[in-house]
């Protein structure tokens, strides 16, 4: 429930809070644009709000002057595997978000797309393989029965990750070496997808104690056609339309969409889902995040803004919730 | 609140795409950051189409985003160029930056001349003279590091598609100024001695039968960023020879020339070409880059050009930083100090080839230097070391990969690492951590090498 602005309100409530970013994951400088956004955003809202990073510091800060909850603002290992928050956790730290058992679940995108496929939801057909089967078996032999079973064009990522870091389309047979090699230079596991072709949307959840509810669904025209690292941090490279440009009865389909997987992977107070509505209004799951990007390029904020929701003060209930419902 | 919904509502509540509420009544209302319209499409960036074409190019690149982890102390970055201030006497700085400031703080402080200090380009003087350099102070213009001087030169000599030639590999930081006034690099191959004459005479030739403009050869002659090589003397005249007899003027790019290990800094070209080379120079490596003092040497008419484009980028040089630099070099016993620079670079050097020479894997190639900051390394065959480089970077180890430095997108099997930072004890492990990563790689590129050759889709 959203509580109001008045004396006494949230912001007497709160206190100190921490917003925690960086990180050594290669989502670092992402993570960062993340976290300074959320922190700014939430002075905005009159919140007392610290930034610090996750490294030898961190323990003994939380020790010292304990916030009255954290947000997570960590990408990529470590911030969406759930470790930090297992740590936070041990330290009796409440935070914003999905738990650390949670986090394993949805940051591992086949055990994700599997959760999410019991809950009945669609999602592109795959293989996925780690790098030693390739190895053992005989890398030809594999991505010969690979292509076989899925055809083309494919899409390769690795099975844990975020940003596009590592992850590409495949059109050619010819050109999948080189991508499982760029994929296994960031993981150790790939996940190989059939290309689910349609309009690409992100889908934004948010949990303020009524239960889990979408965001408008932000829709993502990236100018060279393939939302890679570049179309993603640079502005102007990618379009955005939010909300998305759908029929009434695919912007539904899509908000339920990620409302099942939010609730299927388990995840709390907010998440967001990247999906593809295909030609004909089918929905595809490809994963989820635990700890959607906040930066200026990022969908989750637009969303917010597409709702008519002042994003620093959405910042400040999830963490006042947190703070209620404590470690 | 939530009374009256039906199920689609619950999943969509206030949020839903058209909200036939309003948003939460006691959250306050949205900051747009752009003008509301109706239309959903989010210009992130309003002005994305009036942009220059230059700078369609400046793209948010994985590459950066992986320096920005590289630079946390968990990493051994072999990476970056970054002298090591540690060793300057910081306390003596300190001492001469506060006395300037007290003592004289009314010409510190103030706007300066276009052209640089003049008293400090005496002194510049005198430091190009330990290179064979025979100059008069009217020739210096002072720079914000020699980076600028770079800038200016371009700016001055070059329309768009206009060709500049360097070495391959090149600067990586001239490449970017050169790309963004939209020159067209042209590279000249290198081998252990530097620039090949033979391959220069031959590119110059067949650029001119295509009726290309070549308007000046860049070129880093001693202890080269990244090749780490050095022109050797027989060379030098022949560059120098085959520049003149092409009318091709020469920007000798020398950050590094006083950090010689072994020998007495090679001879500059321009102390046997004072007409046909502009010298660009640098306190970043002999005092420190943090004051960002450099300079370009020029003849006449390049110098008054250089001083009008100087004069409309930055109107002047920063007084306060180039009276720090003059004070320094008149006060402070500066050779000594660099004869330490080269000694602690010296030891990180061997530091850095015992340990290449103790653990990496077969197929991989080095130079080894004689001065500066580098090393360049060739990978085994078919290893590419940007698409490396994540997986260096998890086993927290950083280096550029050697795409960076070639204006045509080869340098894939090739990549710098720098020795001027990290104390020894890290650089063995840095290298340590490199091989593993090189091996790993390896196994990878044997795994699968060539399937997929020659298939379609």
């Amino acid at each position: 429930m959203i509580t109001d602005d008045r004396v006494g309100g949230p912001v007497a409530e709160l206190g100190h809070v921490l917003v925690l970013a960086g990180g050594l994951s290669p989502e670092r400088e992402v993570s960062l644009r993340s976290g300074d956004r959320v922190r700014d955003a939430l002075r905005e809202a009159g919140v007392d709000a610290g930034e610090a990073d996750a490294d030898a510091a961190l323990i003994p800060l939380l020790a010292a002057d304990p916030p009255a909850a954290v947000f997570p603002a960590i990408h990529g290992n470590s911030g969406e595997d759930g470790a930090i928050r297992e740590v936070l956790a041990l330290l009796g730290v409440p935070y914003v978000g999905s738990t650390a058992e949670a986090c394993r679940l949805a940051f591992d995108k086949p055990v994700a797309k599997a959760l999410v496929a019991s809950a009945g939801l669609a999602t592109p057909e795959s293989v996925t393989l780690p790098r030693e089967t390739f190895h053992d078996l005989g890398a030809g032999a594999v991505l010969d029965r690979i292509v076989a079973r899925l055809g083309l064009p494919l899409f390769v990522k690795p099975a844990r990750g975020g940003s596009a870091l590592g992850a590409g389309p495949v059109r050619a047979a010819g050109e999948l070496p080189a991508a499982m090699i760029s994929c296994f230079a960031y993981g150790e596991t790939a996940l190989i997808e059939r290309f689910a072709p349609g309009t690409e949307v992100a889908v934004g959840v948010i949990d303020l104690g009524d239960g889990p509810r979408a965001l408008p669904a932000v829709e993502i025209v990236p100018a060279g056609g393939w939302f890679d690292y570049a179309a993603r941090y640079t502005a102007g490279r990618t379009e955005y339309y939010a909300p998305a440009r759908l029929t009434e009865t695919s912007a539904r389909a899509v908000a339920a969409a990620a409302v099942t997987a939010h609730t299927a992977l388990g995840l709390r107070d907010l998440s967001r889902s990247d999906l593809i509505v295909g030609p004909d209004g089918e929905v595809f799951f490809l994963e989820a995040n635990v700890a959607p990007g906040m930066t200026d390029t990022s969908t989750l904020p637009m969303a917010v803004e597409a709702a008519g929701l002042d994003f620093g003060v959405l910042c400040r209930e999830l963490l006042l919730q947190a703070a209620r419902r404590g470690a | 609140m939530a009374s009256g919904r039906g199920k689609d509502d619950a999943l969509l509540g206030p949020f839903g795409p058209s909200p036939r509420r309003g948003p939460y009544p006691d959250m306050v209302p949205g900051k747009r950051r752009h003008a509301v319209s109706n239309d959903p499409r989010q210009r992130l960036d309003p002005y994305v189409d009036q942009y220059a074409a230059r700078a369609r190019m400046m793209l948010a690149s994985e590459i950066r985003a992986l320096f920005a982890v590289a630079a946390r102390p968990e990493i051994v970055s072999l990476a970056g160029g970054m002298p090591y201030i540690t060793a300057l006497p910081l306390d003596a700085v300190g001492e001469l930056a506060g006395r300037l400031v007290a003592d004289r703080g009314a010409v510190a402080l103030q706007y300066g001349s276009g052209q640089g200090d003049p008293g400090l380009r005496e002194s510049i003087c005198e430091v190009m003279a330990l290179e064979g350099i025979r100059a008069h102070p009217d020739e210096v213009v002072v720079t914000v590091g020699s980076q600028q001087a770079l800038d200016l030169i371009t700016r001055i000599f070059i329309d768009p598609g206009d060709v500049v030639l360097a070495e391959a590999p090149s600067y990586v930081g001239a490449l970017g100024t050169f790309a963004s006034y939209q020159a067209s690099v042209v590279h000249v191959p290198m081998d252990d001695d530097g620039i090949i004459p033979e391959a220069l005479e031959e590119t110059i030739t067949r650029l001119a039968a295509s009726g290309q403009r070549i308007k000046f050869l860049y070129s880093v002659p001693t202890f080269h960023n990244p090749a780490a090589v050095t022109l050797s003397a027989g060379r030098r005249a022949r560059i120098l020879d085959i520049c003149r007899r092409s009318d091709l003027l020469l920007i000798e790019d020398n950050p590094y020339g006083l950090l010689g290990f072994d020998d007495e800094p090679p001879r500059a070209l321009r102390a046997d070409s004072a007409e046909g080379v502009v010298y660009l120079g640098t306190f970043s490596k002999t005092i420190a880059p943090g004051l960002r003092v450099g300079w370009a040497l020029a003849p006449h008419g390049i110098r008054d050009k250089l001083v009008l484009a100087a004069e409309s980028a930055v109107l002047c040089h920063s007084s306060m930083a180039q009276l720090i630099v003059r004070e320094y070099l008149a006060s402070q016993p500066w050779q000594e100090q660099v004869k330490l620079f080269c000694e602690l670079y010296a030891e990180r050097r061997d530091a850095m080839l015992g340990a290449l020479e103790a653990s990496m894997p077969p197929g991989c190639r080095w130079t080894r230097p004689g001065g500066g900051f580098y090393v360049w390394l060739r990978l085994p065959d078919g290893l590419d070391s940007k698409a490396m480089l994540p997986r260096a970077i998890s086993a927290r180890v950083a280096y550029v990969p050697g795409t960076g430095f070639y204006a045509d997108g080869s340098g894939s099997e090739y990549l710098r690492l720098s020795f001027c930072f990290p104390e020894p004890i890290r650089i063995r492990e840095g290298v340590r951590r490199l091989a593993g990563v090189v091996e790993a790689e390896t196994e990878l590129r044997d795994d699968f090498g060539t399937w997929g050759a020659g298939r379609s889709s």
